[in-house]
């Protein structure tokens, strides 16, 4: 290209820059933002904002912001990971004046955040699960996520409680490292009561397919197990389907006990609304959200459903102390020794990774005890 | 037919009435689709003069609208090019998603592999591999039908999902960056490979390429032997079979071509939006393409202005479901009731008097 004209971007560009450089000459010494009396905060999803699931939980957290005074919520659901979503973030920019956007689905960061963060700088971008970097990202981005698979865990110790035949099954979307430490927690939960406990895994190769979801629970259910979880955008199906069998259901994303009152042990949950106010509180008073965020449940991030009318007393002891042990901080489901299911050394003996531990957003095995494969 | 046009006004009128008439009934299917979904509206409670306000604001109203809706046509205007095309033998072809996306992995593939050679060399070797494998996914399906009497519709729709399960596989194996943890994809294309918006714009080359591949098609079809025999051939097979026509290249080539549209798709969308490829390429693109080309009756010109019409229909969903409280489904809905009453219209062509010179004369 022999010329470079001027782009609407470069101008906005030029223009942010300019307005930088007066507002950095009349008013020296201004680091921090003003406070807000009033604040548009858009939130995007990727699927049905009442899914029972991914989608339903950050919706819930929507929700929670909408009873902040001053603050005007907008939403918009079923945004597809496409261009569609960029015009979706321009049109609650432009339209709306939001400053706060929430885009919650994973697939939105790269490249369709980015771009957009580049064009609208005095926009904040907040994402869900991406992994922001000082070094590569621009700094109105930030992105925020939480230790679900210490939920995972506890689901799995009501499990390892309800099975009796010793068979617990997983329905899981595609083999990336979110999903396999769900489902190697929630068999070292179960097996952190009964080391016999085996656990089979489904993957339906899609986030949302409900055909195939039903499908993979039916085969669990016929290969023996008896409690069932997921990991996919809306555990509805699985739930219904399971229950339907006469399956016990540990919960996943969202509080999914209302399908199956009977048979729900418990589940774990997200508990964005604590995030998200937190976020747009500290927007609102002019300061400063953290780019890179990230708690469990002692900062309030998951948490878990109420425990079920199946869940017995011995259930129950395990499940709260383990709960205030996680609680404490440092706690560690990968620890050694432990190998994975082809026999692999994935800890030696002593060795652990604690929740925190960067490795394990990285992790490509299935545990020992997991009756699966991710290729 | 001389004489009798001489008696009604001359062959300028006669002509007029016979173009007239290919304009005048779907656009009037169109505006009965829009009333009907206005009493569906106040059947819910909701203004239907507030959501078509708010279709115009978000999807035409400003030059904001008009990127937005640009934006979304491009891929629209292949899509439904791969339907619209087989269409003229008489084949409904609905899996055009099947090539957007395997086009789309080949592109992105071929990409990586090409990072650091000029793009004036690699862009047109992508763009060829995206063309090939799309022809090669919907030619499929048009050998299919010919040497095995497969049905068409089925046939792509199931290669839709085969295609969707390949593409997969291949970023989730083979074609992995292993850097792509929680979202597999092939490696990012390198800045070189990227093809930018339009000077001055946020809309992508896809738009431009789009509707000059939608005028050359036009030209193919009406303007050929080609085109006339593909459209012989799709009035009655068998009659085309006796005049000597070669059926069978005709499926071929005009299935193939379809495909080829298609698999430009996933070079845009894989060069000009997404940077690499991943699951994000099957959104759905190849299914609207179905309602576009049905919408402008297989006519490529009449696809340029349907794809702009449905792409600020969804332009503006947003605006929808955040200003009226509206779900999402609100534009399906509206797109339902625009695809049935434009399928029903069909049965009024020959039908209206003042379209059909043949029966002015009469009483």
């Amino acid at each position: 290209m022999a010329f470079k004209p001027l782009s609407r971007r470069g101008f906005l560009q030029g223009s942010a820059a300019l307005a930088g450089l007066a507002s950095l000459g009349t008013l020296p010494g201004m680091a921090r933002a003003q406070a807000l009396t009033e604040m548009t905060v858009g939130f995007i999803y990727v699927g049905p904002k009442d899914d029972f699931g991914y989608n339903q939980a950050h919706a819930e957290g929507a929700a929670a912001v909408k009873a902040i005074p001053g603050v005007t919520v907008v939403e918009e659901e079923n945004v597809p990971e496409t261009v569609d979503v960029q015009k979706s973030m321009e049109s609650m920019i432009n339209f709306d004046g939001a400053k706060l956007l929430f885009p919650t689905s994973f697939g939105y960061f790269d490249p369709h955040i980015l771009t957009l963060a580049k064009t609208y700088p005095d926009v904040r971008f907040e994402h869900a699960g991406g992994m922001w970097q000082a070094d590569k990202h621009p700094m109105n981005v930030g992105s925020y996520f939480g230790y679900i698979g210490m939920g995972q865990y506890l689901n799995g110790i009501t499990a390892g409680h309800a099975s009796k035949t010793k068979k617990i099954g997983f329905v899981a979307a595609k083999p990336i490292p979110q999903v396999l430490l769900n489902i190697n927690s929630f068999l070292l939960g179960a097996r952190a009561v009964d080391p016999a406990i085996t656990c089979q895994v489904i993957f339906t190769g899609e986030w949302s397919m409900a055909v195939k979801e039903a499908e993979a629970t039916n085969a669990l259910a016929d290969a023996g197990c008896d409690v069932i979880t997921c990991h996919v955008d809306g555990p509805k199906v699985v739930i219904e389907t399971a229950a339907g069998r006469g399956c016990y259901v540990c919960g996943y994303h969202a509080d999914q006990s209302s399908l199956a009152p009977e048979l729900y042990l418990t589940g774990a949950e997200w508990n964005w609304a604590k995030v998200y106010t937190d976020m747009v509180t500290a927007m609102m008073s002019g300061e400063t959200i953290p780019n890179f965020v990230r708690g469990g449940l002692a900062e309030g991030f998951i948490k878990m459903s109420p425990l079920g009318p199946a869940v017995t007393e011995a259930s129950k002891a395990q499940f709260e102390a383990t709960r205030d042990a996680i609680l404490l901080g440092g706690f560690a489901v990968i620890k050694g020794p432990l190998k994975d299911n082809l026999g692999n050394v994935i800890a030696a003996e002593g060795q652990s990774f604690v929740e925190t531990d960067v490795a394990l957003e990285s992790m490509n095995y299935l545990v020992e005890g997991v009756i699966g494969s991710i290729s | 037919m001389t004489t009798f046009a001489r008696t009604t006004g001359g062959d300028a009128l006669v002509a007029l009435a016979r173009r007239a008439e290919a304009v005048a009934i779907p656009l009037g299917a169109l505006l009965v689709g829009l009333a009907v979904f206005g009493l569906f509206l106040l059947t819910q409670g909701k203004s239907p003069v507030a959501f078509f306000g708010y279709v115009w604001q978000a999807g035409f109203g400003s030059a904001f609208s008009w990127q937005n809706t640009l934006s979304r046509t491009a891929p629209l205007l292949f899509a439904a090019l791969c339907v619209a095309l087989p269409a003229r033998l008489g084949l409904v072809v609905i899996g055009g998603e099947g090539a957007i996306v395997l086009g789309g992995v080949a592109v992105g593939a071929l990409g990586v592999a090409l990072a650091g050679t000029s793009p004036v060399l690699a862009l047109p070797l992508m763009a060829a591999a995206g063309i090939a494998v799309g022809a090669v996914w919907i030619g499929a399906v048009g050998a299919l039908r010919y040497y095995r009497g497969v049905n068409e519709t089925i046939a792509s729709l199931l290669m839709a999902y085969i295609a969707i399960a390949l593409m997969n596989h291949l970023v989730e194996g083979p074609l992995r960056d292993p850097a792509s943890l929680n979202k597999p994809s092939t490696a990012p294309l390198v800045d070189a490979l990227r093809v930018g918006p339009l000077p001055g714009m946020e809309v992508h080359w896809g738009l431009p390429v789009g509707i000059l591949c939608c005028i050359l098609a036009w030209v193919l079809i009406d303007r050929t032997t080609w085109g006339f025999a593909a459209r012989i051939a799709g009035g009655n097979v068998r009659a085309a079979q006796v005049q000597g026509l070669p059926v069978g290249r005709l499926i071929l080539g005009f299935t193939a071509l379809g495909g080829s549209f298609a698999g430009l798709a996933g070079f845009f969308e894989v060069t000009a939006v997404q940077g690499s490829a991943n699951a994000s390429l099957a959104s759905g693109y190849g299914y609207t393409g179905i309602l576009i080309a049905f919408l402008a009756r297989h006519n490529p010109l009449a696809i340029i202005p349907v794809a702009i019409l449905l792409a600020g229909f969804e332009a503006s969903s947003g605006l929808v479901q955040r200003r009226m409280d509206l779900p999402d489904a609100t534009v399906l809905v509206l797109q339902g009731f625009v695809f049935i009453a434009i399928l029903l219209s069909d049965t009024l062509y020959g039908r209206l008097k003042i379209f059909t010179p043949e029966r002015w004369g009469r009483g």
